[in-house]
């Protein structure tokens, strides 16, 4: 089990705010989960590489060649506050 | 049989001999899909008027004497994590739920260009996490083979439309068996291809090294017709492997003699039920008599598969779904006094409690002090079950295993309970972790309930797989039921 | 208590590549807010990265320039953050294999070579804009463009080897101007195509072990690096010498101030859970290429200054100022072309053209007098049509209008008197209104006879040769 500091830590992390009851909840099923994982250190891996692609690609390009622009109408579409063509956020601090 | 329930190939060739119009086709499906939706809840978004004008388009080109391809006129269903031009985009969460792309990914496009005619996006879990497609952020999606059963997930609309003819086709998406799951529990055919097979330039992100498009069909034809089209090379996805993609329809071949097929025992044992056990002794002995050879084998790592699965995944999740803060597309928390208690409360209001349980699981694994004893472990423990992959294929030519442990479970089952939820994923997990192309057929029933048999196969040998699976179905009959809905 | 800085700097360099690191959106500067974007840049659901090469092959480029060892393996990585700046809420950059190590580069300080370590240079992804109204600590909201999300950048980050204020501006002048040489990048500080954050501690003067560090970031000038980091310096040492402790801590430069703050922030600390980029694939840097760009690396700062010292005979300062921009080099090599005395050109060059420019707040490249236009004015000094000092009218007439000097010249009716007949006659006439100066000097006053030719050249409106002036007076007296 995670204690709720680290529940709290982790979620600032992720930009998440939890309730109580939620805090609660992912200290116990994340305890539950890393307990399970724990499985993984029955086996030495000490000389096994990692695999964080599965195909043995390597070097991809594109040139530098200019591509089509969004019009601004578009980009902003999506927008949940904007002013002009800007996006709008509260303060930053 | 109805319309709505034949296969891709023999709706194309009514088309082409002008038995039916395009956009009767469509109405068709329309019909169908008014006539049982309310009870199957498959679709989140339907696309009435564009289907229409589409099938209408092809009707002109039909009549104007051009040679339609084989999915041209064909009505086809895709999840809702694909993008769509100026069509809404949910992935299923609140937090997507009025996105609307101004782009549409490789794979529409092709669609497109194929003349398929796109009738609406399709439930599923949010983001693609989960097994039953209980965690759509809208609704659940019920298996109309069982409405009160799950249909599995994360496509599960998408199996759901195929399976209950409110599409011919679909297209899902599968990080950890999210294609083949729930084609094995709506007794429909599914294709995981292999890593880079197919490009995900518009697949809304979820685990980006394990993360696939491919097809959901009435039967295997159907399977290489939509390969044909989503296939291929893509300058847009660096991960896209180069090269042309084969046909796969010239893979469809009735003989599977002299073909070695090994079957994993650590996917025949403990934790999978006898009958399923049973549907898949069955299917290979058929497959036996029609001349392929049969033998156990063994993929010792499989049992740390589901651990490192659930170290990865989450890890990259956590990382793909940071953008999801409210500004610049998607929902916002109103009333936040700074940028910082916005994104907070953007999130925790706009997500789900399972997105938001593997976020947090990816972010601690990541993060200062464990990303060396749980992510990197999980990388290496990712190498060793690839190495089990690579021993087992210089014996065999697929691998054979059920493609779930059970048939559909009841809904509500398994919500309380992640890991056991996580469990229904045991037999598929490995394939994605590998790269490995993976395909579930359906294979017999238990108690009423498909059963999905899964191939396994080398890196780029769909081939192989469409061919065993063909032969198999072409000596079977499961593919040919129907659920009496 | 005598005490040491310890600097180590973090360099930013906007790449000059046509499009953007990983899509095709332009990087071209200004343009209206979010119109240099495409859904790649902006971060929308789905889309995926493609590395542009020729970023690779400027980054290459610029880390050969710094005497760096290539990496035969490189990768991306996800640095993850969030700031609304960052389409993605996490940058992809390069962590633990970046693209090149082990460089430096030499600075001058004080007539000595110092070597400066560079540990690392990394390829990465710009972020966007935020404009505020006010500051970022007084705005009531915060708006976003995303034109230069995506920019490319390479990082180039110093050992700490720094040891004052001093040294840190004269090593990323020194950075600037090998960048600048190599032609990726244009390196603006005002346009922000060259970014600086510091880290500096200060210990006991001969201490091994390094002191706790602060971050320092908003220096947005030469002058703002000078600053910060010496007030910084001075800050941490009245903290130690008042018997506090420093907190390792980020600080930005207060320009208006002049003082370095903390920064006000929620952020926890930094964990920016670096993983690999699933979306990209491997670099696996073919070592020919790396050759090709190694051989078609342009003549550095550090050569061109030794050439100019070996071929030109200009002195060691000379040589450094006019090689410390490509564009002032080539300026300077071009007039030398058209009127080899080097050193006289050099005196122009420095002098009187770098006086104006200042003056006028333009750069070389914005001059009106051409090469051409400079070697003949020089010629027309040398074949007596003009005297030196109305060379500086003539001169400074050229930096204004542009016009020929031959043209100046005729039309303002400058050219030199050298008729020794016309001059006597000025020269008489000088000495008879001013027969008390005639008279001092003949009592020995050398002085004197200054005034007389000063009176002179008034009379001339400064156009008397002035060899011919004193001669006539000497003769005469």
């Amino acid at each position: 089990m995670l204690t709720i500091q680290e529940v709290e830590h982790v979620a600032l992390l992720a930009r998440l705010e939890l309730s109580a009851e939620e805090k609660k909840m992912y200290a116990q099923q994340l305890g539950d989960i890393l307990a399970y994982a724990q499985k993984l250190n029955q086996l030495n891996t000490q000389d096994v590489p990692p695999t964080a692609h599965v195909l043995p690609l390597k070097n991809v390009f594109r040139d530098d060649e200019a591509g089509e622009h969004l019009p601004p109408e578009k980009v902003l579409a999506n927008a949940p506050d904007k002013e002009g063509q800007f996006f709008k956020v509260p303060r930053i601090v | 049989m109805q319309l709505y329930y034949l296969p891709v190939h023999e709706l194309h060739t009514m088309l082409a001999k002008r038995q039916i119009s395009a956009e009767e086709l469509c109405r068709a499906f329309f019909e169908r899909i008014d006539s049982v939706e309310e009870k199957l809840k498959a679709y989140v978004t339907l696309t009435r008027e564009n289907a229409l004008e589409q099938a209408r388009e092809i009707d002109r080109r039909i009549a104007g004497g051009e040679q339609i391809s084989p999915l041209g006129g064909i009505p086809v269903a895709v999840k809702d994590n694909l993008c769509t031009e100026g069509v809404r985009t949910t992935c299923s969460s609140k937090i997507l739920y009025n996105f609307v792309p101004p782009y549409s990914a490789t794979v529409i496009k092709k669609l497109n260009a194929a003349g398929a005619v796109i009738l609406g996006k399709t439930n599923m879990d949010e983001f693609a996490m989960g097994s039953s497609t209980e965690n759509s952020g809208f609704f659940p999606t019920n298996n109309p083979w069982d409405p009160e059963r799950v249909p599995g997930g994360s496509s599960g609309g998408s199996a759901v439309a195929v399976a209950a003819g409110e599409a011919a086709a679909a297209l899902g998406s599968d990080t950890g068996g999210s294609i083949r799951q729930p084609a094995a529990l709506c007794g429909v055919v599914g294709l995981k291809p292999t890593y880079g097979a197919v490009s995900r330039f518009g697949l809304v992100a979820f685990a980006s090294s394990l993360d696939q498009i491919g097809p959901l069909t009435r039967d295997v034809t159907d399977c290489a017709l939509v390969m044909n089209v989503i296939a291929g090379h893509d300058p847009l996805d660096s991960t896209s492997a180069p090269g042309q993609a084969p046909d796969y329809t010239g893979y469809l071949k009735n003989d599977v003699r002299g073909l070695k097929i090994g079957v994993p025992k650590e996917y025949m044992g403990e934790g999978i039920s006898p009958a399923v056990k049973q549907v898949i002794e069955r299917a290979l002995a058929t497959l036996a008599t029609l001349g392929a050879e049969i033998e156990e084998t063994s993929l010792p790592h499989s049992e740390y598969a589901l651990p490192a699965y659930y170290l990865i995944a989450p890890a990259e999740a956590s990382s793909n779904l940071a953008r999801y803060d409210g500004v610049r597309y998607g929902y916002r928390a109103e009333g936040a006094a700074d940028v910082v208690e916005m994104f907070m409360r953007t999130r925790s209001l706009g997500f789900g409690p399972e997105v938001k349980r593997r976020i947090m699981l990816g972010t601690y694994a990541l993060s200062a002090g464990y990303y060396d004893a749980y992510y990197l472990k999980a990388l290496k423990v990712r190498t060793l079950i690839k190495q089990d992959f690579d021993r087992a294929f210089a014996r065999y030519d697929v691998l054979l295993s059920p493609t779930t442990p059970s048939p559909a479970f009841k809904k509500g089952e398994k919500m309380a309970d992640p890991l056991q939820m996580y469990m229904s994923d045991i037999c598929t997990l490995a394939v994605n972790l590998a790269g490995l192309p993976g395909i579930s057929v359906p294979a017999g029933f238990v108690d009423g309930l498909p059963v999905g048999m899964q191939l396994i196969g080398k890196p780029f040998d769909e081939g192989t797989l469409l061919r065993v699976a063909y032969t198999f179905e072409q000596n079977t009959d499961y593919h040919k039921a129907r659920p009496g809905i | 208590m005598e005490y040491e800085a310890v600097i180590g700097l973090e360099v930013h360099v906007e790449l000059k590549t046509k499009t953007k690191i990983f899509c095709s959106s332009t990087t071209e500067f200004g343009g209206e807010p979010n119109t240099h974007t495409c859904p790649v840049c902006l971060g929308l659901p789905g889309v995926l990265p493609v590395l542009n090469k020729k970023v690779l092959e400027y980054a290459i480029r610029a880390a050969l320039a710094l005497n760096c060892e290539i990496a035969e393996y490189s990768k991306f990585d996800r640095k993850n953050y969030y700031y609304p700046d960052m389409p993605k809420n996490y940058q992809i950059s390069q962590y633990d294999l970046p693209l090149a190590r082990n460089g430096y580069l030499d600075i001058e300080i004080e007539g000595r070579t110092r070597r400066i370590g560079i540990t690392r240079v990394h390829m990465e992804e710009d972020t966007g804009k935020l404009v505020h109204q006010g500051t970022i600590t007084t705005t009531p909201y915060s708006l976003v463009d995303y034109n230069r999300a995506g920019v490319p950048l390479i990082e180039i980050v110093s050992e700490p080897d720094l040891r004052s204020p001093e040294e840190a501006r004269v090593y990323m002048e020194k950075l600037r101007s090998i960048i600048q040489y190599t032609g990726v990048s244009d390196c603006k500080m005002e346009e922000g195509s060259l970014r600086c954050d510091a880290n500096v501690s200060v210990r006991p003067k001969g201490a091994k072990e390094f002191g706790t560090k602060t971050e320092i970031k908003n220096m947005n000038s030469f002058r703002a690096l000078y600053r910060a980091l010496s007030y910084e310096v001075q800050r941490q040492i009245d903290v130690l010498e008042e018997g506090g402790r420093i907190v390792q801590e980020t600080r930005t430069w207060d320009e208006g101030r002049g003082v370095t703050l903390p920064m006000r922030s929620k952020e926890e600390a930094h964990d920016y859970r670096y993983f690999p980029e699933p979306d990209l694939v491997p670099l696996v840097i073919d070592r020919q290429w790396v050759e090709e760009i190694r051989a078609a690396l342009p003549e550095l700062p550090d050569q061109r200054r030794q050439r100019y010292i070996r071929d030109f005979g200009l002195p060691a300062y000379d040589a450094s100022v006019l090689t410390a921009t490509v564009e002032l080099a080539d300026y300077f090599e071009a007039c030398v072309a058209r009127y080899p005395d080097a050193k006289t050109v050099s005196n122009w060059v420095m002098g009187e053209l770098a006086r104006l420019l200042n003056a006028h707040n333009m750069e070389i490249t914005q001059c009106r007098i051409t090469p051409e236009q400079l070697a003949d004015m020089l010629r027309l000094i040398d074949q007596g049509t003009i005297s030196g000092k109305i060379a500086k009218t003539v001169f400074e007439e050229m930096f204004v209008t542009g016009n020929h000097p031959e043209k100046i010249v005729r039309e303002k009716g400058l050219v030199q008197i050298t008729d020794e007949g016309a001059i006597a006659t000025v020269v008489e006439e000088v000495m008879a209104k001013n027969p008390k100066v005639v008279e001092d000097y003949r009592a020995g006053k050398e002085k004197a006879l200054g005034f007389l030719v000063g009176q002179v050249m008034k009379a001339t409106r400064g156009k008397a040769n002035p060899e011919i002036v004193n001669r006539l007076f000497k003769e005469r007296l």
